[in-house]
């Protein structure tokens, strides 16, 4: 073997479907799947709402008024307004957000953590990788919903801990998915290839291991988002994520829930643009998973 | 053999199957007298398994024209249902290629040929497993209590197409549908199953239609042959007529294929069937004949009689305007 | 077969173990100190010397470990003070039996809607009944429990007045209340569950309805009804019980949130609370009863598949 031949493809080949889906090109994904494009502009427009959020809001998020409470909704407050006298409308733009900013840097610190784990899990051989692997089991044992209240207990409430809170609980799928990609490039046998050639093993890894991990990751980082901001919507919901008076739409849907027999407003209206996000991020996800993904994996 | 019209337990005529806009069958014409057995030969794709699936009204999503008429129950075409749902099993059976995958995996044997009798004829609970005991024993399954009890997948393959012969003909229907029951099986038990298929229908005067690609089988087993080509009939009628005096070019071919030791004149048919978007409108082997005519593949030939004289539906008949 | 089953239930062992090392370590890094906190304002350091004995904390961390872990086995699991009780009547005898009631309630919804309803829509391939419930599918899963719960109520208990919203009935001590105060919850909790199964059962049970058995058996005269539910459906009971292995986490999840929506004292109450009165024992205790019954209900997943497939019973 001459050593102009040796070098190992950076990538590995995509395999069949996945390859055709790249080859399909981006712009007949929009026409062939409708229901994702109109969940992508959706999801779209909450991003620009949340970027411009000071231009597109009314009123203050945060600015009571003792003179406009509960009110159901009418011209002024297209949305009703809420126990404080806040205006829903600009409390639901801002929500957005605090949603998409938690959901975001959660997920990255996720899908870093779940990187260097798994990648070590993948590389790693013998004892260390079963103590990995075991561990890894271990962090999955616990719903994500739980260990981020394990670690807000720890750590307190607040926007900062709650991202910190959601994005270690999601180590442990993330830590999942990029060892099995590790585990499919090592079965190519390059690695080893690589290695036989005595070229240093970081650098193997840099060339060879990551960028066949890299891609599926971010795949399931777009997927995760949504997963990820419902949980953190759900900490605030239970009363231990973000603190008053913070315009977070789990926290105005636990607010909303207490006069929901008299102002049903209150929790409806931030609790639709909550699962309207989640639904479009859902599909989004789906058809991003199913044009780029096609092994189907998920996980729980 | 002298035949009157009574005796007649199964007439198919002009059997025509879409699927899609794909013309799979064309044209079928059969009959089946009452303790016959008939074989369906071609090669795959020729459609005989369909004519089968299409008998026991198994094939969904496909449109059919033409009749089926089985003595005393009409044309099987039109029946709803619920009337084909009290016939299977009852008069109609069949057997299927891969017993293996046609048992349900999740339920022993025993529960599976007891339910079909205790169903089908009414059966009390040790009154179907005394019959389905007795049956084991009539398809050569040794110690019967035990293997009532065995899972699918805990049997040989052999012994799982005796279970399905044992299923197929638990209520004795006069029909017995054998999809090429042994192509999935060891060249040794081939022999075995089609002898005891053939000694069970014989002894309770059942017709047997048997759906095979391989002549040689078919002409040690079967009274009468029916030779498909792309969903044509080519060539029908007994056995020993149609193989030694064939007329269509097409029976030639296949019995070309049937390898004998000692002999080297082993031509295999040219050419392939051709997709469904291009089959031509008259004869379908036209594409491939060595005798086609320039009318072939424009003028579908009719069903004539290889012996004029003794025109009848059982008799031999092929379809082609420039016959060898 | 026996080897695999005990070589399972020793890696779930280990899995136990790291679970309780982390979650006992997650006390310890809990800020405050613990004896500062017992002995209050005023202390000496000989006093907070030998209760730090006393407390076993002077002993390496194993060893502190071992001791809390004995502790727990033996159902010593420390103080609740908000709920003025000890951690093990709060929260295995009080707390569990809640949430494993929601949970028992939601999952027998979830399998009795949602399999007919994906047995339906697969029957019914690509008619307007199929894209219905495949629309009902998409938002179900995607639609948060919480919401759904507080829709649910406005609904149900404000609107028509047809359930209660609030509150605990033991379904064991009173059937018909208990199942009365069960159904909005349990509701609210199982249309993930509804969703994801019908879309579950639909997508296998078309698979399995081309497997030759299936054209056996209605070549045997079975009747229709009789080849989808006994042939079809015995079929997919194996894939169906695995995903509800791997979403039981949602499920734990869930029920953490439908409590809270419902005021039902169980698990997902207890830690919410432990976590604003900083009981760092309380949330320990919350945790690993999760991750038990987490890992209890994968491993009799794992010990169900002989059962659910016969062919799996003769694997060496």
């Amino acid at each position: 073997m001459t050593a102009k031949a040796a070098p190992a493809p950076a990538t590995v080949p995509p395999a069949g479907p996945s390859g055709n889906g790249a080859a399909r090109g981006k712009r007949s994904m929009f026409r062939r799947r409708p229901f994702f494009t109109v969940a992508l502009i959706v999801s779209l427009a909450y991003i620009l709402g949340a970027i411009f959020a000071p231009l597109v809001a009314p009123y203050d998020p945060v600015a009571q008024s003792i003179d406009a409470m509960m009110q159901p909704p009418t011209g002024a407050h297209p949305l009703g307004t809420d126990s404080y006298g806040q205006d829903i409308l600009s409390r639901v733009i801002f929500g957005a957000r605090y949603a998409l900013i938690i959901g975001f840097c959660s997920v990255l610190i996720g899908a870093v953590g779940g990187l260097i784990i798994g990648l070590a899990a993948g590389l790693s051989g013998g004892w260390l990788e079963w103590a990995l692997m075991r561990l890894i089991d271990s962090i999955l044992a616990l719903p994500s919903l739980i260990l981020a209240v394990a670690f807000i207990a720890i750590l307190g409430q607040g926007v900062d801990k709650v991202v910190i809170a959601v994005g270690l609980s999601m180590i442990g799928p993330f830590s999942r998915t990029v060892r099995a990609d590790v585990m499919q490039v090592r079965v190519q046998g390059f690695v080893e290839a690589a290695h036989l050639m005595s070229i240093p093993y970081l650098q193997v890894v840099w060339r060879h291991v990551l960028p066949n991990v890299i891609f599926p990751l971010a795949v399931q980082v777009t997927i995760r988002i949504s997963e990820a901001i419902l949980v953190s919507s759900s900490l605030s919901f239970l009363g231990i994520g973000v603190t008053p008076p913070t315009p977070d739409w789990g926290l105005m849907i636990a607010e909303g829930r207490d006069f929901v027999s008299f102002a049903p407003w209150m929790a409806a209206m931030p609790g639709f643009a909550l699962a309207l996000l989640l639904i479009a991020l859902s599909i989004v996800g789906d058809g991003i998973r199913e044009e780029f993904d096609p092994k189907g994996r998920r996980g729980s | 053999m002298a035949m009157t019209e009574t005796d007649t337990l199964l007439t198919v005529s002009d059997l025509t199957l879409y699927r899609g806009s794909a013309k799979i069958l064309d044209h079928v014409n059969l009959s089946l007298a009452r303790g016959e057995t008939l074989a369906l030969v071609g090669e795959s794709g020729a459609g005989k398994s369909t004519i089968a699936m299409a008998l026991m009204q198994l094939l969904d999503g496909a449109r059919i024209e033409g009749r089926a008429d089985l003595a005393g129950a009409g044309d099987l075409f039109s029946l709803s249902s619920r009337q084909m749902v009290r016939l299977r099993g009852k008069r109609l059976s069949m057997i299927f290629q891969d017993a293996g995958a046609a048992l349900n995996p999740a339920y022993t044997v025993g529960r599976q040929l007891i339910t079909t009798l205790r169903r089908n004829l009414g059966l009390t609970r040790p009154e179907a497993y005394r019959r389905a005991v007795d049956l084991f024993a009539q398809v050569g399954i040794n110690d019967a209590e035990a293997r009532l009890s065995a899972f699918p997948h805990q049997l040989s393959g052999g012994m799982q197409q005796r279970v399905m012969v044992a299923i197929a003909l638990a209520c004795n229907p006069d029909l017995l549908l054998a999809d090429e029951p042994t192509s999935a099986l060891d060249v040794t038990i081939q022999a075995q199953i089609i002898r005891l298929i053939l000694s069970l229908t014989r002894e309770r005067g059942a017709s047997c239609i048997f759906v095979l690609h391989d002549l040689a089988l078919a002409s040690q087993s079967c009274d009468r042959i029916v030779v498909l080509y792309a969903g044509q009939v080519v060539e029908s009628g007994p056995v020993a007529e149609v193989l030694n005096n064939h007329r269509h070019p097409y029976t030639r071919q296949l019995k070309s294929c049937v390898v004998e030791i000692g002999r080297a004149d082993l031509v295999a048919p040219e050419g392939t069937v051709p997709p469904h978007d291009q089959m031509p409108k008259g004869c379908r082997f036209s594409t491939r004949c060595p005798r086609a005519l320039a009318r072939c593949s424009d003028d579908a030939p009719p069903p004539m009689p290889a012996n004029p004289d003794r025109g009848g539906p059982h008799d031999h008949v092929f379809a082609c305007w420039n016959p060898e | 077969m026996l080897i695999q089953a005990l070589k399972k239930l020793g890696q779930t062992l280990v899995v136990l173990m790291i679970v309780s090392i982390a979650t006992f370590g997650l006390l310890k890094l809990a800020p405050g100190d613990p004896v500062q906190i017992m002995l209050g304002a005023e202390y000496s350091q000989e006093t907070y010397e030998s209760m730090t004995r006393e407390l076993g904390l002077d002993q390496p961390f194993l060893v502190q470990y071992a001791d809390w872990a004995m502790n727990f086995v033996q159902g010593d699991w420390g103080t609740s003070y908000i709920a003025r009780t000890d951690i093990f009547t709060y929260g295995f005898k009080e707390a569990l039996p809640v949430t494993l009631t929601l949970a028992f309630f939601s999952l027998s919804f979830a399998i009795l809607i949602g399999v007919p309803l994906g047995v339906l829509s697969a029957v019914k391939k690509d008619t307007i009944f199929d894209a219905g419930s495949a629309v009902f599918a998409l938002t179900g899963t995607a639609f948060p429990s919480f919401l759904l719960g507080i829709l649910l109520i406005w609904f149900f208990g404000v609107k028509l007045q047809l359930f209660p919203v609030m509150g605990y009935v033991s379904p064991w001590e009173d059937l018909r209340l208990g199942i009365y105060h069960m159904i909005l919850p349990g509701l609210t909790l199982s249309t993930y569950f509804i969703a994801m199964i019908t879309r579950l059962t639909r997508a296998t049970l078309i698979e399995v309805m081309d497997e030759p058995y299936i054209a056996a058996a209605r070549a045997r005269g079975e009747p229709g009804w009789r080849v989808i539910w006994v042939h079809g459906v015995r079929n997919i009971a194996m894939p169906l019980v695995t995903i509800l292995g791997l979403q039981l986490g949602t499920l734990i999840q869930g029920t953490v949130l439908t409590e809270t929506v419902f005021n039902l004292p169980g698990i997902g109450q207890m830690l919410t609370s432990a976590v604003l009165g900083r009981e760092y024992q309380v949330v320990q205790a919350g945790v690993m009863m999760t991750a038990f019954l987490f890992i209890g209900v994968n491993l009799l997943v794992d010990l169900s598949y002989p059962i659910l497939d016969p062919r799996l019973r003769d694997r060496k």
